[in-house]
């Protein structure tokens, strides 16, 4: 499955970053990689963009940048 | 000596460097405050020179200012690099740490915001993180002061000593990554060493294959093919492409040092009073609600409680003042010119803006709350989708927000949005959000005509300009702005309590600004306008200013205005000098009408009808930005024609909107 789609509260496990240039490489240098557990904090009011919890810090991405990187979900 | 502060985004550069050089340079609880670098000496060591510089996730920069950032570490070749690293958020932010040793300067990184890293009960080994890295590692809160000297001893040290990054090796696993990159290295030593580049850094530009690195190591087709099969080896055996193979190794290496040398605390305190306060603030159904109420105390307060009452006592003792001067002048029996020159002139010039003090610096009192707090961010998350209606990102709001101050560093702040597109169509909306010098113009106008809804008068019309930004941009984005708005990829800062000082410092920067203005362009204005309306072209004191070189020229450019209401050569000219400073718009009433503050209101009645009055209004809200900020446009947009197109058009949207108020208004009433 993709982030954009990780209800709130739920933690998953990054197994692929998609998206390209400039985008993909932000993904990295923000510690969007393979391997790494995110949760799904909150979506704002409209339900976009949505608010991550990675790395112990607090980002926040749109669902069409979300749905470019790809998770397995984690009990 | 020259030190380069460098570090991710809000993670207290400019809290450090203001610390280390006593300087006044803004901090925010915003990820992307300074757009500038800005360079200081130390306090007490004048011969130590400190860079601030825009804040950075990767020596690989998206956005302008971060250009500025990465472009003075990499060629003006700094004796130092300062890393600032945010112990709160060490993981991301050793991820540039690890980049910037590959440079081979001496460097020093700043553990910042050990305060709260010690507050909820982690600790930092410092010796045993200092020896991963190969570099001496200082804690330091940079915002108490607190081992700020330390890390400027031990920087200026390992600068003198010329101390190089001992550790430069983060792919220590002996797997793929590591083979590649040694492969590298090895074939472009020769290269590198004769261009005295630092290798691993060449290598890793190679692989991540940005800019134009083998060109620059002269690096033949040969060699070029070679490097390509390593990392295509690299790519195979991980399944990583090579950007994410590379991050992969760094973030390892991360993870790895920070097992071993940090105890973390649980989850921090500020990191869960955020959650809480997020509920609320950027909760489904109080987000919104929650923002407007905030913005209309802001200005109701700014407009009513707090910033009007204080000027209004300031503007009695400014008039009574004017009156004490006036009758020792007349008493000493001075030239009456010259008394003229004096009250008729700078006193009720300079006088009429400078009363307005306490309404800016209350504005701009809650703007910095706003942003010191780290609401300003939710703010950004929170519009996004409503800004991506108009064709732009919730980022963009920032700077909207921040031109209800001044547009000129609005202006500036478009720097964070990484597209040009943003970019340029922010430019053009900031000007929508009525600055703050206009508050002189409106608050003495809603005064006068509308006394009993002055407060209600001025939220109107900012709430105008917004709605005319609005239809502005959805026109832009139909018309020369086709394209999608940029990603929104933004950092979210913990909430944090604005520190007293911070926000006294900026008030007494903004307090000072305004006063200064007052006393040079308001000053000098008033001197002018007094000159032109008292003698005739043939340099005589004339009886009716109607007969002055000033009263000739407004009637020339006063028809424009007929159609708007308010066909007068003191308005025309008024208008006119509002391009130097918006201030300069009262003050120039105040000297044409020769009048002080105080009862300036009344006599506007003779020049103003209440619906004039506010086609007048609706004209200065939207009118050409002064001076300084159209110097602004120009800077950022690179272009002296598009820049008069935004003045011109400007001007034209102001007229069009006034004579629709005035047209609409004089049907109905
Ligand atoms: N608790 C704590 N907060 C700090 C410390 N140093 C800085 N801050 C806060 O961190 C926030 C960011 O500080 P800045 O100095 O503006 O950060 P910056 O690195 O210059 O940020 P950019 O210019 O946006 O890249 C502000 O709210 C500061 O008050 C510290 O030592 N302890
Ligand atoms: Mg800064």
């Amino acid at each position: 499955m993709t982030l954009d789609k990780l209800t709130i509260g739920n933690r998953g496990r990054i197994t692929n970053v998609g998206g390209e240039g400039a985008l993909r490489l932000r993904f990295l240098d923000m510690g969007l990689i393979p391997h790494t557990e995110v949760k799904m904090q909150k979506t704002a009011p409209s339900g976009d963009p949505i608010q991550i919890l990675i790395r112990g810090y607090e980002l926040t991405l749109r669902l069409e940048e979300a749905s470019k990187i790809e998770i397995e979900e984690i009990e | 000596m020259v030190f380069a502060l460098a570090g991710n985004q809000n993670s207290g550069k400019t809290t450090l460097f203001n610390a280390l050089t006593g300087s006044n340079q803004h901090v925010g609880n915003f990820p992307g405050v300074t757009v500038e670098r800005k360079s200081g000496e130390v306090k007490d060591k004048k011969d130590v020179t400190i860079v601030d510089l825009p804040g950075i996730y990767s020596i690989r920069p998206y956005t302008q200012e971060e250009i500025v950032s990465t472009d003075f570490i990499l060629n003006e070749h700094p004796d130092g690099i300062i890393n600032i690293v945010d112990a709160t958020n060490i993981e991301r932010n050793l991820y540039l740490t690890l980049q910037l040793l590959e440079l081979m300067v001496p460097t020093v990184v700043a553990l910042n915001m050990m305060d709260e890293v010690r507050e909820n009960g982690g600790s930092i080994d410092v010796e045993k993180l200092s020896e991963l890295l190969g570099v001496p590692v200082v804690p330091i809160a940079a915002a108490k002061g607190e081992g700020v000297d330390e890390l400027l001893e031990v920087a200026v040290s390992t600068a003198a000593k010329k101390q190089l990054p001992a550790v430069y090796d983060f792919c220590n696993d002996g797997g793929a990554v590591h083979r590649c990159i040694h492969a590298i290295y090895h074939l472009i030593l020769d290269h590198a060493e004769k261009l005295g580049l630092p290798c691993r850094f060449c290598v890793t530009r190679l692989i991540e294959g940005d800019g134009d690195m083998d060109e620059r190591l002269g690096i033949n087709q040969n060699e070029k093919e070679l490097i390509e099969h390593c990392i295509v080896e690299m790519e195979d055996s991980t399944g990583l492409d090579r950007n994410a193979a590379m991050a992969d190794m760094r973030y390892n290496y991360i993870e790895g040092a920070v097992a071993e040398s940090v105890v973390k605390s649980q989850e921090s305190k500020e990191h869960r009073r955020s959650v809480a306060i997020d509920r609320i603030l950027t909760g489904k159904y109080t987000a919104l609600p929650v923002f407007f109420i905030v913005m209309f105390l802001v200005f109701w307060l700014t407009f009513n409680a707090v910033g009007q009452r204080m000027s209004d006592a300031l503007a009695a003792g400014i008039d009574l003042f004017t009156a004490a001067v006036d009758r020792g002048l007349v008493a000493y029996g001075i030239n009456p010119v010259v008394r003229s020159l004096l009250i008729d002139g700078i006193f009720a010039g300079v006088g009429s803006v400078l009363s307005f003090l306490p309404i800016v610096v209350t504005l701009f009192f809650f703007l910095s709350i706003l942003e010191d707090t780290g609401y300003m961010a939710r703010i950004a998350f929170v519009m996004d989708s409503l800004l991506r209606k108009i064709g732009l990102s919730g980022r963009s709001f920032v700077p909207m927000l921040m031109g209800f101050g001044c547009s000129v560093p609005a202006i500036m702040a478009t720097r964070t949005l990484s597209s040009d597109r943003d970019r340029k169509m922010t430019i053009l909306l900031t000007p929508y959000m009525s600055c703050s010098a206009k508050i002189p113009i409106y608050a003495v106008f809603a005064a006068a005509f509308f006394p009993k809804h002055a407060a209600l008068v001025m939220i109107a019309l900012y709430v105008t300009g917004i709605v005319v930004g609005i239809l502005a941009a959805l026109l832009f984005k139909n018309t020369l702005f086709r394209g999608k708005p940029v990603p929104f990829v933004m950092e979210l800062p913990n909430y944090r309590l604005p520190s007293a000082k911070t926000v006294a410092l900026l008030l007494w920067e903004k307090a000072r600004d305004f006063i200064e203005r007052a006393f040079t362009i308001i000053f000098l204005g008033s001197m002018v306008i007094w000159f032109l309306q008292t003698f005739d072209s043939r340099i005589n004191v004339v009886s009716d200013s109607a007969d002055s070189m000033l009263a000739l020229i407004g009637r020339y450019i006063a028809p424009i205005f007929g159609p708007l209401g308010f066909n007068d050569w003191r308005v025309a000219t008024s208008l006119i000098s509002g391009f130097t400073a918006k201030e300069s718009v009262i003050s120039t009433l105040a000297v044409l009408l020769g009048t002080s503050i105080d009862s300036l209101g009344s006599v506007l009645s003779q020049l103003f009808t209440p619906l004039t009055a506010v086609s007048f209004l609706v004209f200065t809200l939207l009118y050409t930005p002064c001076v300084a900020a159209v110097a602004a446009v120009r800077r950022e947009l690179n272009s002296g024609l598009k820049t008069l197109t935004v003045v011109i058009s400007q001007c034209i949207i102001a007229w069009i909107v006034a004579f629709a108020v005035y047209t609409v208004g004089g049907l109905i009433l």
